[in-house]
């Protein structure tokens, strides 16, 4: 009897160590994937890494080995998630204020918007590519900044309303309840009670853009692609996620090289960005 | 002074309201127009046959999906049957076993995870995956593989969705009472035993939409699967055969089409197609996880 017991406690306790044992491996080796991805960008990104790449723009023959640098993609990705991240800013404040402070709490509408944010979220970036390119045909407008701008517009808008609303649904009631007390309207409550969780905006926002500025699919055809800096809207934009994706296609050696580059370029703007979004969330905890 | 505050607070929740309902309206007006031009093709061809045949030849008028739709099922099957195990293994992990720093130092990779771009994945992919299939793994199985594959696309793709799947696992078996787990353990159940029958067993519908939700990001996923999965228009026979997912069709051929309507066409069908599957997907795992915060 108490040696069949001991058997089953010992089979027990064996499971319970292997269990362990593998969970620790598969969080391990998922640390371990991380660090093979960004060693492997690293590795191969710094080799043709220079400051000739960072800031100048394509020369004559730069996709057949030519000199020259992806300036061109640097800047146009830079200035189309500045022109994104405004447009959605300014729609998804007031989305987000609206879901939490105008309509009733619990109540249908409410509900119905933040699904429908659930569900832009979900939409993959190709379709609000297309989607993007119908509406630009629609509107006469080439490949431009301004259809990049507007697909990744509405790429980041439902990634930084449901940020924003996740900061928003924490404020306390009782800020609310006093700032109404003393007679502030609805509106003239919201802009209080925005400065007071600007860090978590600021850190829903930079969410929203470093998702935005490694999105190949939406620009894909929207943007276009060109080797000067757009100087207007309706200019052709290169972005960074485009120019890896182009010159890896490359069949010459040198052109591949300069994609691993880009790509580390890219991969440090995004870390830079994630960087930044953590210490913003630290700062409001 | 009061009518002026009056008017400005009716204006701007107005508006609020307005662009709102604006936002609301949109991802209807996106299914829409995608099913609007997707009709010419559905009108010379029957949705059965564009659907269940795989003759993909746009010259000659020809759009059958179905080879397209089976690598999407395909490369999706792939990327959870490698990534599942590996997401809930560390989620019990994180949840149940590790203390409080080892949680705090893996929060950063999951986050970092989430946020390195489609682009890089496939680059890393490139870089690593295709040559380890095509030199080391696929000779012993086919007799040539270029590497770019099923396989490749489903490890790309595994990775892109570990820290979704892991984050929302997490947060579901954190909900899971403490009382609970402790009436176990008193009763003399061990650790795992409790994490098994009482933790798991809790959070089974919360993982089932992670998992849901999961599945409708590997779908719609383009660039990264796009770059490792061949994007050649046959059914794949074996994992180091290339495959042809849907988004990676519509973003290879959009844009060089507009002279041929009914190819055009297709290829918003296709987006259709794709927009419909994830709507239904999220929509499911949305109110899975609804039903559970209202229970708690």
């Amino acid at each position: 009897m108490i040696k069949n017991r001991k058997i089953i406690l010992d089979r027990r306790h064996i499971t319970e160590q292997m269990m362990l044992l593998l969970m620790r491996l598969s969080a391990l080796s998922i640390l371990a994937i991380l660090l093979f991805i960004l060693y492997t960008i690293a590795n191969k990104g710094l080799k043709s890494l220079s400051w000739e790449m960072i800031f100048s723009l394509p020369e004559g023959g730069y996709y057949l080995g030519g000199s020259g640098g992806i300036a061109n993609a640097i800047a146009g990705s830079l200035i189309m998630i500045a022109g994104s991240a405004s447009i959605a800013i300014l729609l998804s404040l007031p989305i987000a204020f609206c879901i939490n402070f105008i309509l009733k709490k619990e109540g249908w509408f409410s509900g119905l918007a933040r699904f429908s944010m659930d569900i832009l979220f979900g939409i993959p970036s190709i379709v609000y590519g297309a989607f993007g390119f119908l509406i630009m045909i629609w509107l006469g407008l080439q490949a431009s900044l301004l259809g990049g701008i507007i697909a990744v517009a509405f790429l980041i808008l439902p990634i930084m309303v449901r940020a924003i609303d996740e900061v928003v649904m924490v404020v306390p009631h009782d800020l609310k309840e006093s700032l109404q007390s003393l007679g502030a309207t609805r509106y003239e409550m919201m802009k209080v009670i925005l400065r007071s969780i600007l860090p978590g905006v600021g850190s829903a926002i930079m969410l929203a853009i470093g998702r935005g500025i490694g999105d190949a699919a939406t620009v894909l055809f929207t943007a276009g692609y060109t080797d000067s800096i757009p100087s207007n809207l309706t200019d052709p934009a290169a972005t960074l996620p485009l120019a890896i994706f182009f010159q890896l296609s490359s069949p010459m050696e040198e052109v591949q090289d300069r994609a691993y580059a880009a790509a580390l370029i890219l991969t440090i703007i995004v870390l830079i960005i994630s960087l930044l979004t953590r210490q913003l969330t630290r700062r409001i905890k | 002074m009061l009518i002026s505050r009056k008017i400005k607070d009716t204006l701007a929740t107005r508006l609020m309201v307005i662009i709102t309902s604006g936002a609301i309206l949109f991802f209807l007006a996106i299914g829409l127009v995608l099913f609007i031009k997707g009709i010419p093709v559905m009108k010379s061809h029957s949705l059965i046959e564009l659907l269940t045949t795989s003759n993909w030849r746009p010259m000659k008028g020809q759009f059958g999906f179905l080879t397209f739709i089976v690598s999407t099922l395909l490369v999706t099957l792939l990327a959870l049957i490698i990534s599942f195990p590996l997401a809930i293994l560390s989620s019990i992990y994180l949840s149940e076993y590790s203390d409080y720093r080892a949680k705090k130092l893996f929060m950063p990779v999951i986050d970092l995870l989430s946020g390195i771009p489609p682009v890089i994945y496939g680059v890393w992919g490139t870089l690593t995956l295709i040559p380890f299939i095509s030199e080391t793994l696929a000779p012993h199985f086919v007799d040539f593989s270029t590497g770019y594959s099923l396989l490749a696309g489903g490890i790309v793709l595994a990775v892109m969705i570990l820290p979704l799947m892991i984050s929302i696992f997490l947060e579901i078996m954190e909900s899971t009472p403490q009382d609970l787990r402790e009436a176990s353990l008193s009763l003399g159940a061990t650790k795992w035993e409790t994490t098994l029958k009482v933790v798991l067993r809790k959070s089974k519908a919360g993982i089932l939409a992670g998992v849901v939700l999961a599945i409708s990001r590997a779908f719609g996923e383009t660039i990264a699967v796009m770059m490792v999965c061949g994007n050649f228009t046959a059914m794949p026979k074996s994992l180091f055969d290339a495959c042809y997912p849907l988004p990676a069709l519509i973003a290879n051929n959009y844009g060089e089409m507009m002279s041929m309507p009914d190819y055009e066409s297709a290829l918003m069908l296709a987006g259709f197609i794709l927009f419909i599957i994830i709507i239904f997907f999220n929509t499911l795992s949305w109110f899975i996880l609804k039903r559970i915060k209202k229970g708690q």
